[in-house]
């Protein structure tokens, strides 16, 4: 029996082969697995190389697997640009209609398309594939039978048409399947969970965070990857007192936020490398004007416009300084899905907190992922608000070198938020003594940012991985089978990157700290080094996430080096 | 309800027109407040970059909130506030190189959601605060810092730009005229929805139109600006664009949209209260993802 099963689905954009991935992964959850699911494609709607990925699994999982056990491969293009991924014993599913595999006993031709066709329901050529693949992997028909049910069972007049057609061709598929006589080793059968589990998408995760931690206002441009966090919330932060809103830019969002945060609201946005970019002058204005807003970073390849459907690491530096002039933007990153969850409301509450900007760094492969996870300890949630000006300053809004109570328009304490230098009550100046003082103010403020978390095993040892954000699932895994095979390696995490909690970089002082991440500079080893780290980056850049093969070994190969 | 600081060090120089504005600004507000029984505080004052940016420190009497943020973004900053805050009345304060140069990309999403707010635009046809640089709104041929062979590109219109974005509202006033424009800043406040009142507010250093805007009826020099005829349907956006095309500059209510004006928060709080879906709890959206 077999604990793992993954799939890819390979074709072109609009071939329907994300989504394929997708359901399998569903369909897959709801018969009780773990899944986790990874996709790639190109900037367009239509055409070029595309594909999504699901792997299903009787344990918890970290990553999408680096190897495949199936491939369906709907072009010639992405049969021959897949097969690399396929793991010895692998099958393949091929497109009939589109190309022949002549040298490849393990690969089934199905013609998918002209089945569903000719079976009347044209749009359930996937679910033949996904049938086949089922029956070649020893998963449970029934229970992808008791999925489409409820799946499309919506109250609707034609449900039941829909859901025979869809379980008919299912059956199809396995009949395939079943005739090639090809198959693999059976899938264990899924877990019990004692717990309830939700099946939930990373910008989902981030958006419900956000709405836990009190999110009143959220005004986006579209930018990929992180639209879907803007439609998510057009769709759901709907109550009489909320706002969400499309800017005409970044710029008009950025810039926006702050009259929200001025105004007394909680207020975020979500975006990519090239809206903070546009946003670097606007996050030095509510750094400035000591003002709070949230900005989500879902990072995609850079620079300029790079690639904007993949995945990368590369914004961490232009994070903690996104404008000009002196300033240090608290930077949280969330590596997994459930962290999702948590970074985007702990970002909420560390901006009323330390009243100023605070930037989420997520990427594309955390916010598109569709994993199952339990679901979150909502006992756990915090609404922090900032101390709000009762009037016993009067305006003096900025006296004093920590948080001073926050006038909010409406009630006392009239001010001027400036963007230039001010003194006590907002009015611009440019002496000496107090741009001192109030530079001092605003990163003396950081200290009250104390309350970030991390996780450290194996401490003794000389060695460590310290990864960051999407990477964490690539590294935990590499990380653990070097543990089951006896290296002697150090683990430490934190997705708080902004301040760094100055115990872990204590502990780290004397070690030597290796740095997977998804960028060409080593830009998060290069920010451990100037904080005295003895770091070093294994770096990425292809615009896919880290292989845990491939990471376990350049590690073993640096600690034995 | 504090007074103006008067450690502000900050001067504009003798004759400038944003003086005129700002006795209009804080006449303006008096008024409004008298009138609503409404206090200063729920006033914010946002302010561009320039000169006329300083409006917000210069202010005498009680304070308004303000926001003095970065260059060209005063209108972003006030769909900030205004959505989040509805209550709370927004008077944006700009000259014409913030709101017209490196802010202009603004004004349209502005003017099409028809966000509630008042700008009032200080134009003194130049870069005054970096010391004399040419704006959109210089005339042709005129010689300043950047412009050695005299503005070759032409003078932007305002009233046109303003009128093809979409602006409701628009009204002109010169800066020398207190008592109207205080009139028309608070008529523009009272709007329920985006106003413009446009000021020629002449800068005495560097481009000092003064003599130009009342003409000299003795030397027979026409003057620039002229009061708008009785005749003018405000609410005919032809005949406002008719009225503005020329190179003189008309004084009084260019444009107003006709029929009601529905502004931005009341459209989304009408389109709410029409759908009538109540806003889910965090815990019943991840309910719905329960797998089952």
């Amino acid at each position: 029996m077999s604990k793992n099963l993954v799939v890819r689905f390979a074709g072109e954009g609009g071939q329907g082969v994300v989504g394929g991935a997708e359901l399998m992964a569903s369909a897959a959850a709801s018969g009780g697995y773990h899944v986790l699911t990874f996709s790639t494609f190109p900037s367009q709607i239509k055409g070029g190389p595309a594909w999504g990925q699901a792997r299903i699994s009787s344990e918890p999982i970290l990553t999408p697997g680096d190897y495949l056990d199936v491939l369906v491969a709907q072009n010639q293009y992405a049969y021959d640009h897949n097969l690399e991924d396929l793991r010895e014993g692998g099958l393949v599913v091929y497109n009939s209609e589109e190309f022949e595999v002549t040298d490849n006993a393990r690969a089934l031709g199905i013609p998918a398309d002209r089945m569903a066709r000719e079976a009347g329901n044209p749009l359930a050529s996937t679910i033949i594939l996904i049938g086949a693949v089922a029956r070649m992997a020893g998963v449970s028909i029934e229970a992808l039978e008791a999925f489409i049910t409820k799946r499309w069972s919506r109250g609707r007049p034609g449900d039941a048409a829909i859901i025979e057609g869809n379980i008919n061709a299912l059956r199809m598929g396995v009949e395939v399947a079943e005739q090639a006589g090809l198959s693999l080793e059976d899938l264990e059968p899924a877990p019990e969970h004692p717990e309830p589990r939700i099946l939930i998408r990373g910008y989902e995760a981030a958006a419900l965070g956000a709405m836990a931690g009190g999110v009143d206002s959220f005004i986006g441009y579209p930018i990929s990857p992180a639209t879907t966090m803007l439609v998510y919330m057009e769709s759901n932060l709907i109550g009489k007192d909320k706002f969400v809103g499309q800017a005409s830019s970044e710029i008009e969002a950025i810039n926006a936020l702050v009259g929200t945060g001025f105004a007394g609201k909680k207020v975020m946005t979500s975006t990519a490398g090239p809206g903070v970019s546009l946003m670097g002058e606007g996050l030095g204005l509510a750094w400035m004007a000591e003002i709070p807003v949230v900005v989500v970073d879902v990072q995609r390849g850079g620079p300029a416009t790079g690639l904007p459907t993949k995945t990368e690491q590369s914004d961490f530096a232009m994070a903690l300084n996104p404008g000009h002039g002196d300033m240090s933007v608290p930077v949280i990153a969330p590596g997994s899905t459930e962290e999702a969850f948590w970074a985007t409301m702990h970002a909420l509450n560390w901006a009323e907190r330390y009243q100023g900007p605070v930037l989420v760094l997520s990427e594309a492969s955390i916010a598109e992922r569709a994993q199952d996870i339990s679901m979150p300890d909502l006992s756990k949630v915090v609404d922090e608000r900032r101390v709000v000006s009762q009037g016993e300053q009067g305006n003096r809004r900025y006296a004093g070198d920590g948080i001073s109570p926050f006038p909010v328009p409406g009630g006392p304490g009239a001010y001027v938020a400036n963007a230039s230098e001010h003194d006590e009550q907002g009015d611009t100046t440019h002496l000496p003594d107090i741009h001192v003082t109030m530079t001092e103010r605003r990163f003396k403020k950081l200290e009250v940012l104390n309350d970030a978390t991390y996780e450290a095993e194996n401490t003794g040892a000389n060695d460590v991985v310290l990864t960051w954000g999407g990477s964490k699932g690539s590294a935990l895994a590499a990380w653990q089978e070097l543990r089951a095979e006896g290296v002697n390696i150090g683990w430490y995490y934190t997705m708080f990157l902004n301040p760094l909690p100055p115990q872990m970089l204590d502990e780290l002082k004397g070690k030597r700290v290796l740095v997977p991440e998804l960028n060409y500079m080593g830009q998060f080893a290069n920010h451990l080094r100037a904080k005295g780290i003895n770091a070093e980056a294994i770096t990425q850049y292809t615009g896919l996430p880290f292989k845990v093969a491939d990471l376990k070994a350049e590690i073993k190969r640096r600690v034995q080096a | 309800m504090a007074k103006r600081n008067p450690l502000y060090d900050f001067k504009w120089c003798p004759g400038c027109g944003d003086f005129g504005v700002k006795v209009a600004l804080e006449q303006a507000l008096a008024g409004r407040m008298a009138e609503k029984n409404t206090s200063i505080e729920n006033t914010v004052v946002v302010a561009g970059i320039g000169c006329s940016g300083n409006m917000v420190h210069m202010m005498e009497g009680p304070q308004p909130f303000g926001i003095h943020g970065i260059h060209g973004r005063a209108l972003p900053i006030a769909y900030g506030i205004k959505s989040a805050r509805p209550d709370l009345n927004v008077v944006v304060v700009a000259g014409d190189g913030d709101f017209l140069s490196i802010g202009a990309e603004h004004i349209g999403p502005q003017a099409r959601r028809n966000l509630d707010i008042t700008a009032v635009i200080m134009d003194n046809g130049i870069y005054g605060l970096t010391k004399g640089q040419a704006s959109p709104t210089t005339e042709l041929n005129v010689v300043t810092s950047t412009t050695r062979w005299g503005k070759l590109d032409e003078k932007m219109n305002p009233f046109l730009f303003y009128l093809g974005a979409g602006v409701p509202y628009l009204v002109s006033q010169l800066s020398s005229r207190v008592k109207e424009l205080a009139q028309d800043i608070k008529t523009a406040m009272d709007y329920p929805g985006f106003s413009i009142v446009h000021v020629q507010s002449p800068c005495t250093t560097y481009n000092d139109t003064y003599s130009l805007l009342k003409g000299d009826v003795k030397k027979g020099i026409e003057p620039l600006a002229y009061p708008i005829g009785e005749d003018h349907n405000p609410e005919d956006i032809t005949a406002a664009a008719d009225l503005v095309r020329g190179r003189r500059i008309p004084i009084g209510q260019i444009y107003r949209s006709a029929g009601e004006s529905v502004p931005a928060h009341q459209r989304l709080a009408e389109a709410k209260a029409q759908a009538n879906i109540e806003q889910a709890s965090v815990e019943r959206l991840l309910q719905a993802m329960v797998i089952s």
